[in-house]
């Protein structure tokens, strides 16, 4: 027996989602695989190596930052400290309520107003959150999903009032609202009326803002909710097929959609494991959209997308290491070749980002850029025997689960059923029972702890006055509009979403006269009715 | 035969962060605990309300927005009123060091930050929860 075969004998190597690993890798672990056909050349189909063909040395990756807490006014002045220390794009988190519609007048906000994000009620929120911002330099991201149409509409009547042609507008609505249902939890409306919504949200900007991505599906939160690596490339892909089925059925092609279809993913820490996703992922989706779909333009081919380092990584105990996370999963994502990133704080188990936490995930992933030298050459990895084998299992992997999620009647059947949800959660539950018998060791917490640890970090806290504030800067608009203006528009909105047409006009036309985030959801909840949540463990 | 405890878990609030809370369900559970979860978006009241139809020892409130003090608070006021002050009160999520603090000020040590090893929880519960436990007429 020689040396490692001793050493796997008393342990068994794993990725971080559960994949045996072997000690080594060559040529016999890729018999039957062509290079020209598998990865090719970046730039072409199946992109395997990326989207484009010099990926980072004519464009490195959009540093996108995310802001968002306490009032629009707030964090507008974050907005623009971000901007000035170099990124391109914005990116904005909302409060809870926010999230879920609710007012910040709301009784069930208290509390929570301008707490994990900013609070939008009006259009009032939106022109001050991007006050002074170059709409045709800066694009702007919303994370936000089952209010999407009322937050793109703001936006929209924001840069129209400012004399900014749509169809230069660049930015995102994440508007991914399955994942909401098993995942991040804000939901609003229940499944099907919430895939309509969400799908005239895609329709309207495909008509009207091509830069604009009207959907960003997102593997992110499914991941941080504790699905492996292949499940979060697999659950995000059968959410895309259902909003692809319900727009092919408004008379829409593939290629007038697909193009616009962008992607937000985690970065964890398998490092080989996470590049190998990115690769996987896209080629994947590279021949979904050729085979299955029949699309045409190789625009549609194309998986771009924004990755995030992974929050639920990042540990309360001994914060700074947090850093050194952020670091390997940065890197991992510039050698998986994504199209824009956001490091998270590393004050992230403890607060919302401090501007130092903001200053250093800037300056990670500048390093990578500048000094790290694997921005030189487009993927990096091609060829390594492990790292393709890796891109083929995950390949295989998403696959299976793709099948057994059409199987089952697709995504928004598995989101009804709990099937998902409860897919996640046994994952997440077997990691923390791995971490619990120290088969998986976390530096900090299940090893190396301090004792009595002091942690030395300024954590950073919305003041208590954002919440008045926010109030009163409700109350103030609602004193000076037209009420019967509002009512009138929000009962042309009820009536389209009960025709079944198209909603977005009719949003942008109440956002214009004042009408408040929670009365246009609760227009729509009139009409559509509204999601009961599960409990499912 | 000794009863097994029964724990009520909770999340007040509007937030959806709930991985750690259903982590903690299952934790309890498999260290032989009955553990009933009410999901997500429940008032107080109503967890109260469970915790006195279940018949619960304990009950945990999960929340990842810093609201825990107030939260707490509000969930012991409700206890006192039902008469119901022996439940143990137990918190979790994202705790900072002065909100642990001021939870022990107001006599709740079972304060559990993220990465606490769920055997802790168990072991905290245990030695605070009296295991001589009369069953009520009624129950099984």
């Amino acid at each position: 027996m020689n040396k490692i075969d001793k050493i796997e004998k008393e342990k068994v190597f794993k990725t971080g989602s559960g994949r045996p690993v072997k000690a080594v890798y060559g040529p016999e672990d890729l018999k039957d695989w062509d290079f020209n056909e598998k990865v090719g050349v970046p730039g072409e189909y199946p992109f395997t190596r990326g989207v484009h063909p010099e990926m980072y040395r004519t464009r490195t990756w959009t540093r996108r930052q995310v802001v968002g807490f306490g009032t629009a006014l707030e964090s507008n002045e974050r907005n623009r400290y971000v901007i000035a220390n170099g990124p391109t794009g914005i990116s904005n988190d909302y409060d809870v309520p926010t999230l879920i519609g609710l007012d910040s007048d709301d009784p069930l906000a208290k509390g929570e107003v301008g707490r994990m994000g900013v609070a939008i009620d009006t259009l009032q929120d939106m022109r001050d959150l991007l006050d002074g911002i170059d709409l045709n330099k800066i694009s702007v991201s919303q994370t936000i999903n089952p209010p999407a149409p009322i937050l793109l509409g703001m936006f929209v009547a924001t840069a129209q009032e400012r004399g900014y042609k749509l169809e230069n507008m660049a930015g995102t609505s994440q508007n991914d609202a399955l994942k909401e249902f098993y995942a991040q939890k804000t939901f609003v409306f229940p499944p099907k009326p919430q895939v309509r919504f969400t799908c005239d949200v895609v329709e309207y900007c495909s008509k009207n803002m091509p830069r604009w991505n009207g959907i960003n599906i997102n593997g992110y939160n499914i991941r941080e909710t504790g699905a492996t690596a292949p499940q979060e490339m697999a659950y995000a892909f059968a959410q895309a097929v259902t909003y692809f089925e319900d727009l092919l059925a408004r008379g829409l092609s593939i290629d007038d959609v697909a193009p616009r279809f962008s992607f937000i993913f985690q970065i964890n820490n398998d490092f080989f494991e996470e590049i190998a996703k990115f690769r996987a992922g896209r080629r994947y989706w590279a021949r979904m959209l050729k085979e299955r779909f029949g699309a045409k333009d190789p625009k549609s081919w194309r998986m771009r997308m924004h990755v995030q380092t992974a929050g639920s990584t990042m540990t309360y105990q001994q914060p700074e290491v947090n850093i050194v996370r952020g670091t390997i999963q940065a890197l991992a994502g510039a050698c998986g070749g994504v199209q824009s990133m956001a490091v998270a704080g590393f004050d992230e188990a403890l607060s919302i980002p401090s501007e130092k936490a903001h200053r250093l995930s800037l300056r990670t992933q500048q390093v990578i850029i500048h000094e790290s030298g694997v921005c030189n050459t487009v993927d990096p990895l091609a060829g390594s025997y492990y790292v393709e084998t890796l891109t083929n299992q995950i390949e295989e992997e998403i696959d299976d689960w793709m099948r057994q999620i059409d199987g089952r009647g697709g995504a928004l059947a598995c989101v009804e059923s709990g099937w998902l949800e409860q897919n996640v959660s046994d994952y997440a539950h077997q990691y923390q029972m791995e971490i619990a018998s120290k088969e998986r060791i976390v530096v900090g917490v299940n090893e190396y702890q301090m004792e009595n640890e002091d942690y030395d970090v300024q954590t950073f806290r919305v003041g208590e006055d954002s919440e008045r504030e926010q109030l009163r800067r409700l109350a103030k608009v609602k004193e000076s509009r037209d009420r019967a203006l509002v009512e009138e528009r929000l009962d042309g909105l009820r009536r389209t979403a009960a025709s079944g047409a198209n909603i977005l006009e009719d949003v942008i036309s109440a956002v214009k006269v004042m009408a408040t985030e929670g009365e246009i959801i609760n227009a729509l909840a009139d009409v559509v009715g509204r999601h009961k949540a599960s409990a499912i463990v | 035969m000794a009863q097994p405890i029964r724990v009520v878990l909770t999340k007040p609030g509007i937030d959806g962060h709930d991985v750690g809370v259903k982590i903690v369900a299952r934790g309890l559970r498999d260290a032989g605990m009955e553990v009933i979860y009410t999901g997500l978006r429940v008032e107080i009241a109503e967890a109260v309300r469970t915790a006195l139809q279940e018949d619960a020892q304990v009950i945990g409130i999960a929340n990842a927005s810093g609201q825990h003090v107030s939260m707490a608070a509000e969930m012991k006021r409700q206890l006192a009123e039902a008469g119901a002050e022996e439940i143990l009160v137990i918190v979790g999520g994202i705790l900072l060091k002065e909100d642990i603090d001021q939870l022990r000020e107001m006599g709740i040590l079972g304060a559990f930050p993220p990465g606490t090893p769920i055997e802790k929880i168990v072991e905290f519960i245990n030695l605070n929860v009296p295991q001589t436990r009369v069953p009520q007429a009624g129950a099984s």
